[in-house]
């Protein structure tokens, strides 16, 4: 790669692509409104990016503040406690709401998502881009309102006076919004529920686009068996995002007109029920965790055949699995509430069922193993992420088991063994694909290489941290550490200053990331347009694509046989067989 | 890409990554089925609300829903389905590419939400009126005296109520004394009364916590010697109807009814406890017509915009997308309607 000064724009062959020509959506459009009023899906997912980013920096300083005050046992940031609870209390609510809201869930399928869908279809875009960018501007207005409860809440903090003005700011109901608690809260909620309400809507115009594109932009030649696994993922995505979301939204609106209007439908003084509550909202929420799972197991799909070199074993049950997975997540929701008083048949019901989402996600593991058995395995940095996942999700999975199990529940509910395990779910799983997901797709959307040596780094720093953090975690639990305190008896003193310490290592971990990310941008080299030798549409076109994708509709085959593509030490990436130009191109374009 | 548009001669409407008229319209009106998909989803939700409360609370629907006219309601019904079978005829139209039978139909839909919302407008400032309106505009209850109680203030929730209200007194107490404020939020809460009432449902409210605190067990009383309305008509809050005091109609045909074999439940079958939640059938009927008339709202503005664009002429049979999409949301929201109209307005 260095005998080349200024390495150019390169086609799928290999050939270096005219300077006129080498028009790319970075650079199609020029100026701040270029950007704003954009239709390209691909300038949305970018724009999604560097908010959910952001997005995630608030979710983590709030996370560094709650270790931190669990380094001691006792009160670390207020002498007085009363003061210091109510902080701890604020901060891991947000740190869970902006997490949750406006992390997690638009992670994958709204950054990645957007930019790949269209490309691994071989479309010019999304079936709705108006939609598109409408939903992006839904994220924006949600994100807003917590914004304001987070502003409303330090300067309520900085001047007491303000609370007289403009009632009180934060927010102390954990991110569930449990009620009674919730309706009788001093801390702003209903501006916080307003902004779930319309993060929602964000998700929930992502999703009818989705499975609007999926079903009518296919070219010829993708049936739906042919589709890559990342956008069988996306589609059970999108259709938990479309049928879960608009039960919160219609929930958060009851418990808005709860606080503002005495409609009594959670208030048990109104003649409500607050158990109901907890069920339509674990009616959505527990299909939610699917909606951050699914698209961290397409991704983890592709990942895992492609640095394999190996097509992927089993295809048909990963997708179905993910169908599976979406339609069984409907009905689990139960699981959070084997406390809550319901009846004992209907808890025993939830658990069975829990259990059954073991088989869905197990096979999916297994197939993942497989494919990887016997290939030829590349230990590039987003392999790295996709083998953690792999580690960290099975651990997740399987002490949902554990939760699962009515008894044991009874036990652990509200304990740290739980935070232990979603974490595992969330950030275990979901980041980490998020992560592979970046890496690997990273010389697709910005055409830039990034250094492989830091990126590794990075990886082994997240993997010890998040582990440090989080495994302890599942000791303290079983030892009875409850959840959601700010102090603790000593007994529980070194879990928490191991978890803590992690907690420090994981954030040194993200930032050698995003280092790394920012490092590329500046002075990453250009790269070819397949480096990976991955099949996929989305690699069949320039590093970064054009602002209409393709300059030739290229024909769908199997996205998992890489056998057209040779390695060229040149470029330091694959390139097409030129012999396998294949008359269908021709046929599609024609 | 409108160069690209004339390279390939496509159509003026066909977006650039569509390579078929037939494809963006299949793909349009699969995304409406697919919304539609979460706006069911989002009422059952609603009516899974409804459901539950009802089911808790069987007596108060009874009662209540006796402040509704059927006759309103149903007329409101037929309004929609008629508006439904113009919208339709106005699909066809468009199909056909019979443009002034469109505008007609169009303007006969819109119109049809016009008086859908002005029958709306009329049961909703009867309700207002009589103050059993959404929200804290919602007095549904008098004691003895013959005064408006607010239901925080209801006895059997006073225990609850109290204490919620103590807690938010207590959290901006000593801001009000920096501010030199003495409206505290337990205050606001209570607001639209005058001075003295608020001075006097304090005294009663104290009692009544006094009577909550000596008394173990369950608070409430079980006899109604301590909560009647002024008047005893077959509907306590029937008064508030009639000047005169004269029971209305619906009572008497309700009572007709009750004689022909259904249950008619009067102010007097109801507890105390249920009496205190009468206000919350006004709430959620609220909710639900007021989340329902929002899409009428929201139907109407769309239809007013493919109106317009009928009119200059924007539609044809090669393309008429959006007269079909509005017309599939048009018929969700006559569709819900629909269920909601029994649900409210028709419960035995
Ligand atoms: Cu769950």
């Amino acid at each position: 790669m260095s005998v080349i000064p200024k390495p150019a724009v390169t086609d799928i062959f290999g050939k270096p692509v005219d300077e006129q020509k080498a028009d790319n959506y970075l650079t199609h459009g020029r100026g701040i409104l270029s950007w704003l009023l954009t239709l390209d899906h691909k300038r949305i997912g970018i724009m999604y990016m560097v908010l959910v980013l952001a997005a995630f920096f608030l979710g983590g300083v709030f996370a560094i503040v709650l270790r931190t005050e669990l380094i001691t046992p006792n009160e670390t940031f207020f002498a007085d406690a009363t003061t210091n609870n109510d902080f701890y209390n604020q901060s891991f609510t947000l740190h869970g709401a902006v997490m949750v809201f406006m992390f997690i869930i638009p992670a994958i399928p709204a950054i990645l998502g957007n930019f790949m869908l269209p490309l691994m279809l071989g479309a010019k875009d999304v079936a709705f881009p108006r939609l598109n960018l409408l939903s992006l501007y839904c994220y924006l207005a949600g994100s807003a309102f917590f914004l304001w409860v987070l502003g409303k809440g330090v300067l309520n903090i900085l001047f007491p006076t303000l609370v007289g003005v403009w009632g009180g700011g934060g927010l102390d109901t954990g991110w569930t919004f449990y009620t009674p608690y919730s309706t009788d809260s001093t801390t702003a909620v209903t501006a916080a529920t307003a902004g779930a309400f319309v993060l929602g809507f964000s998700s929930i115009l992502t999703g009818v686009n989705f499975i609007a594109s999926i079903h009518m932009l296919r070219p010829k030649g993708m049936g739906w068996f042919r589709m890559p696994l990342f956008l069988w993922a996306l589609y059970a995505t999108s259709i938990i995002q479309i049928l879960a979301t608009p039960v919160l939204a219609i929930t958060l609106l009851l418990l808005i007109a709860e606080r503002t209007l005495n409609v009594g439908i959670f208030d048990p003084a109104l003649g409500g029920d607050p158990v109901l509550y907890q069920h339509f909202f674990w009616f959505y929420s527990h299909p939610a965790v699917y909606i951050m799972i699914l698209p961290a197991m397409g991704v983890i799909s592709e990942v895992i055949s492609v640095f394999s070199r190996k097509h992927i074993f089993g295809y048909g049950f990963i997708a179905m699995s993910s169908l599976a997975i979406a339609i069984l997540g409907f009905l689990v929701w139960g699981h959070h509430m084997f406390t809550s008083g319901q009846s004992a048949l209907l808890s025993a019901v939830f658990s069975l069922i829990t259990m059954t989402v073991a088989i869905p996600s197990a096979i999916k593991v297994f197939n993942w193993l497989t494919t990887m058995y016997r290939g030829s395995i590349l230990l590039a940095t987003p392999m790295l992420y996709a083998i953690g996942f792999i580690w960290l999700f099975t651990i997740g999975g399987l002490t949902g088991v554990f939760l699962g199990a009515l008894s044991v529940d009874l036990h652990v509910h509200d304990t740290y063994f739980v935070v232990a395990h979603f974490h595992y779910v969330m950030v275990g799983s979901t980041l980490f694909a998020f992560l592979a997901g970046m890496h690997y797709w990273w010389p697709k959307m910005f055409g830039k290489t990034y250094s492989e040596k830091w990126a590794k780094i990075g990886f082994w720093l997240i993997f010890a941290g998040f582990n440090l953090t989080f495994f302890i975690q599942f000791v303290a639990g079983s030892q009875g550490m409850p959840r959601r305190y700010a102090t603790y008896p000593d007994q529980f003193h070194i879990y928490h200053v191991i978890s803590t310490l992690g907690s420090y290592v994981l954030t040194v971990g993200l930032f050698v990331a995003l280092g790394v990310w920012i490092h590329s941008l500046i002075y990453g080299r250009q790269t070819p347009a397949n480096p990976w030798g991955a099949n996929a549409l989305e690699w069949h076109t320039t590093s970064p694509p054009p602002h209409h994708n393709f300059n030739k509709t290229p024909p769908a085959t199997d996205p998992y046989d890489y056998s057209h593509w040779t390695y060229d030490a040149e470029l330091d990436g694959y390139v097409l067989n030129e012999d396998n130009e294949p008359e269908e191109a021709e046929a599609a374009h024609a | 890409m409108s160069t690209a548009n004339a390279d390939h001669d496509h159509p003026a409407h066909l977006a650039h990554h569509f390579d078929t008229v037939e494809q963006q319209f299949d793909s349009a009106k699969l995304g409406m089925w697919v919304f539609l998909a979460t706006e069911i989803l989002m009422f059952g939700g609603l009516f899974c609300a409804y459901a539950v409360y009802r089911g808790n609370h069987p007596e108060v629907f009874l009662y209540a829903h006796h402040f509704l006219d059927t006759f309103w309601g149903a007329f409101n019904t037929v309004v929609l389905l008629v508006s439904s079978f113009t919208m339709a005829w106005g699909v066809r139209a468009a199909q056909l590419g019979q443009k002034n039978i469109l505008v007609l139909m169009l303007l006969l839909t819109f119109l049809g939400g016009v008086g859908f919302m002005v029958v709306k407008a009329v049961e909703y400032y009867g309700k207002w009126e009589h103050a059993t309106f959404a929200g804290p505009w919602n007095n549904a209850f008098f004691n003895e005296d013959g005064q408006f109680v607010h239901p925080d203030k209801l006895e059997d929730t006073v225990a609850y109520g109290a204490k919620k209200m103590d807690k938010k007194a207590h959290a901006v107490a000593h801001v009000d004394e920096e501010l030199g404020l003495h409206d505290t939020d337990a205050e606001r809460l209570v607001e639209k009364e005058t001075q003295e009432e608020h001075a006097e449902q304090h005294e009663a409210a104290e009692a009544q916590d006094a009577a909550v605190a000596a008394a173990p067990g369950p608070p409430l009383p079980t006899d109604h010697s301590d909560f009647k309305p002024a008047h005893n008509g077959p509907g306590g809050l029937s008064d508030m109807f009639m000047e005169d005091g004269a029971a209305p109609e619906a009572f008497v045909a309700a009572a007709a009814a009750s004689a022909a074999g259904h249950t008619f439940v009067t102010w007097e079958d109801l507890d105390n406890r249920q009496k205190g939640l009468v206000s919350q059938f006004f709430q959620i009927y609220f909710m639900m017509t007021g989340l329902h008339g929002l899409h009428v709202l929201i139907g109407m503005g769309l239809i007013g915009w493919i109106l317009f664009r009928a009119a200059m002429g924007a539609f044809s049979p090669a393309y008429f997308t959006p007269v079909d999409l509005v017309g599939l949301y048009w018929h969700l929201v006559d569709l819900i309607w629909i269920f909601l109209f029994p649900l409210l307005y028709l419960i035995h």
